[in-house]
């Protein structure tokens, strides 16, 4: 496989800063997701859920981590990783992703992910675990 | 209403052989703002050292919503789909599949669990996927069904 830059523990992955997620983004995604669930893309059915507007589904800002760690090693690399999804992620939002190597243990590196908002809201937290060797 | 336990666990989903088409990825990559050409370009997949277009790290979750009705294990057991969110996901991996490759996916529920006394259940479906019978990735979902009136 191909050479890795320096990890270790401490090691923060370039934030990854996302456009504002527009209402055609959320209609794209549903269509090339599979996920048709109608509270991502019809207001009126958001509102008959009791949402003021729709929102970005979880596996939106899943799939820009998803991002964050294949533009840091190659996917091959990636061995298991976790999502909890802590906050709605309305529309128009603008989110970044992190991550942070917690450590390295026999060539395996524990990292620690983070989806904010710029207000400061966490919308997923997580961990992901990536072969080193 | 609250989601018997028992129905849920005993629920059967039939086995799902799927494939992701080349296309199906690339429409991925443009949705989800992918700029490496690995997942959306065949020839920069290949100088890449795959064999064809990568499926990425979340698209296992798609996969598995190209079930005829994917959300018709919610409405069986009487689950009101405007109740639901997405909780957690997770994914275990041990091969990297491509587009073309035939994966089967194999689900069930494995818990049910009442949190906030009653105010939210949570689901647990595992998903194995294989690929000619080898372990390929699993995957973990687990879905809150909100009852917002409240203790049950």
């Amino acid at each position: 496989m191909n050479a890795l830059p320096p990890i270790e523990a401490g090691t923060e992955l370039r934030p990854l800063t996302i456009d504002p997620i527009s209402r055609a983004n959320l209609a794209l995604f549903a269509g090339a997701s599979g996920d048709h669930n109608p509270i991502h893309i019809d207001l009126d059915a958001a509102q008959s859920a009791g949402f003021g507007d729709v929102f970005a589904p979880g596996m939106l800002s899943m799939a820009y981590l998803g991002r964050l760690l294949t533009s840091w090693v190659p996917q091959e690399r990636l061995r298991s990783w976790r999502v909890r999804f802590a906050a709605v992620t309305p529309v128009h939002a603008r989110p970044t992703c992190t991550g942070r190597v917690l450590s390295v243990t026999d060539g395996l590196a524990a990292l620690e992910l983070e989806v904010t908002l710029p207000d400061g809201t966490v919308t997923l937290t997580g961990d992901a675990v990536v072969d080193l060797t | 209403m609250s989601v018997d336990v028992c129905k849920a666990l005993a629920y059967r989903f039939e086995p799902l052989m799927v494939t992701a088409e080349r296309g199906m990825l690339a429409f991925f990559a443009q949705a989800t703002g992918q700029p490496d050409p690995v997942y959306s370009n065949l020839d920069a997949a290949r100088a890449a050292g795959h064999p064809d277009l990568p499926i990425p790290p979340s698209f296992y979750f798609s996969l598995e919503l190209q079930r005829p009705d994917p959300l018709g294990w919610l409405t069986a057991l009487g689950i009101d789909l405007r109740r639901v969110l997405h909780g957690e996901q997770s994914f275990t991996y041990h091969q990297i599949a491509h587009a073309r490759d035939s994966l089967m996916l194999r689900s069930r529920v494995t818990e049910v669990a009442v949190k906030n006394g009653g105010a939210l259940e949570l689901l647990t479906k595992q998903t194995s996927v294989t690929r000619d019978g080898q372990p390929i990735a699993e995957a973990v979902t687990v879905i809150v069904v909100r009852h917002p009136e409240g203790r049950m």
